[in-house]
């Protein structure tokens, strides 16, 4: 049986340009500009998800996870390969979805919502369910600056888990708040990821986390894709060299 | 085209932001929306005394020439100034998820935008107060709006683009603009008083000058303006901002990589 493609990324290759932010003086004075050499963030990976599918990312820092996400979350336009999402809608869910600082966080939520592309009347309807489920109480029409990073964060999460796109893309976001909250958002991430035409994809460095919630396991090292499949199987490689 | 499909996608946005940043710039002061009003406003004072009675630069209904200058200039110049670090200072957002950069311009437009507007609505209470005479010259008002409108975003767009790569630019736009000021003749007329033949080039062919002015005849002096200029002054701006459009459009997913 088919079942339907939901992400489809073909030889995707993400490179950092050498572009530098230059000074007027040093552009004057310096007829050369030194060469900064490429960083190839992301080379040639290529898989492709289907509806429902959960896919844990490892992979040490700076080895392009967050690249990736970013690029198939739409912010970086791939240098090379396509990706393909077959129309679903997209969210990435990171800390912080760009707050600011000085309303309330009841209109942030409006204000992040839109960003992420629902309209405003779709938003008021969760609203009272993110407020909930974010447990700022009062805190939710006082200004965002005034917050803790804790409840900062929870706002965060909150209005991303709640604001359901058909894809989500996790980004080292599970352990956020304090422990019943953590729990809490487990337990949501875990609801969100029961539904079935739901694509997710977590990044994450908790292991433990990613045996439990995923179908499917990838790993990146240096910008190239390692392996990718049984989630037993890659996170073992996986820790085998990081442990080496 | 897409700017215009984006346009009407992030309008919701645009507006809804723009509010709540207008909001939250006054939300914690004690005279709260009336500081909008009463910075113009002073500035005004300082300027009739200044010009009005120690230059002697004086106008027919000189403080309400003066008002409309600083209204117009004080949209131009902080539009400019402020596009310049657009993309750093939304760093937040442009990190997070993908988001047309021209939205977050008219975004800042709209803010400064709604300040202009509060502004007008002084100089019309300001034309009643004085009982200036207007007749149909009146209407040239909206064109020079709209071409305000248009060439602050067009070369807002460069200086965004250029802003997120050239770390003193925004020293070089505020030495630019401080300067551009004395030569829009804000605080007097410069056909009047710059010297032939410069008085008359500056009027045709510094935009802003050429909008104030056109401004100035239709409310205060019932004067028509020239159509071609005009009309010249609002293809260019098109074409600067549909450059400026491209060249966003063009570059903008690399901007996350330099910030």
């Amino acid at each position: 049986m088919m079942e339907n493609c939901a992400i489809k990324v073909d030889h995707l290759c993400i490179d950092y340009k050498p572009y530098k932010k230059t000074s007027i003086q040093k552009s004057l004075f310096k007829k050369k500009q030194e060469k900064m050499e490429m960083i190839h963030a992301v080379r040639d990976v290529s898989f492709s998800l289907e509806e429902g599918e959960i896919l844990g990312i490892v992979g040490k820092n700076g080895s392009g996870k967050s690249t990736m996400l970013r690029a198939i979350a739409g912010i970086f336009i791939p240098d090379q390969g396509t990706i393909d999402l077959h129309g679903n809608s997209v969210s990435l869910l990171s800390i912080g979805v760009g707050f600011t600082p000085e309303i309330s966080g009841r209109e942030n939520i409006l204000l992040s919502g839109m960003l992420l592309g629902f309209s405003e009347e779709q938003i008021r309807e969760k609203m009272d369910s993110i407020i909930e489920f974010s447990e700022l109480g009062q805190f939710i029409d006082y200004p965002v600056r005034t917050y803790s990073s804790g409840m900062y964060s929870k706002l965060a999460f909150s209005i991303t888990a709640s604001l359901e796109t058909d894809i989500i893309l996790i980004d080292e976001v599970l352990s956020v708040g304090d422990e019943r909250f953590q729990k809490k958002s487990y337990n949501k991430m875990k609801e969100l990821i029961s539904n079935k035409t739901r694509t997710v994809m977590i990044v994450s460095h908790n292991t433990e986390t990613l045996r439990q919630l995923c179908t499917k396991a990838m790993w990146i090292n240096d910008g190239m894709m390692m392996s990718i499949g049984e989630t037993q199987e890659v996170l073992s490689q996986y820790q085998h060299y990081m442990n080496k | 085209m897409r700017f215009i499909t984006d346009v009407r996608k992030y309008f919701h946005y645009i507006i809804f932001s723009a509010r709540s940043q207008l909001r939250s710039e006054v939300v914690n002061s004690y005279l709260d929306w009336v500081w909008w009003i009463l910075e113009p406003f002073c500035n005004m004072i300082v300027y009739t005394i200044i010009f009005g009675y120690v230059f002697q630069a004086a106008e027919p209904y000189f403080p309400i020439f003066l008002f409309i200058g600083i209204s117009m200039w004080g949209f131009f110049s902080k539009t400019l100034t402020a596009s310049v670090k657009l993309i750093k200072s939304n760093k937040a957002i442009v990190t997070k998820v993908y988001i047309p950069k021209q939205m977050l311009l008219l975004k800042l437009m709209a803010v400064n935008a709604f300040k202009m507007l509060l502004s007008f609505i002084i100089i019309f209470l300001m034309m009643l107060f004085y009982r200036v005479q207007v007749n149909a010259s009146l209407l040239y008002a909206l064109p020079a709006l709209l071409i305000l409108f248009i060439f602050t975003y067009g070369i807002s767009c460069f200086l965004m683009h250029y802003g997120v790569y050239v770390e003193d630019l925004a020293y070089i736009v505020t030495i630019l603009m401080s300067m551009l000021m004395y030569f829009t003749g804000i605080f007097y007329s410069i056909e009047k008083r710059m010297p032939e033949p410069f008085g008359h080039l500056l009027s045709l062919y510094n935009p802003i000058a050429c909008l104030i002015t056109v401004m100035r005849n239709s409310l205060l002096y019932m004067q028509n303006s020239s159509l071609t200029v005009l009309g010249i002054w609002f293809l260019v701006s098109v074409l600067i901002a549909a450059c400026g459009t491209k060249l966003i459009y063009k570059n903008e997913n690399s901007y996350v990589k330099v910030i």
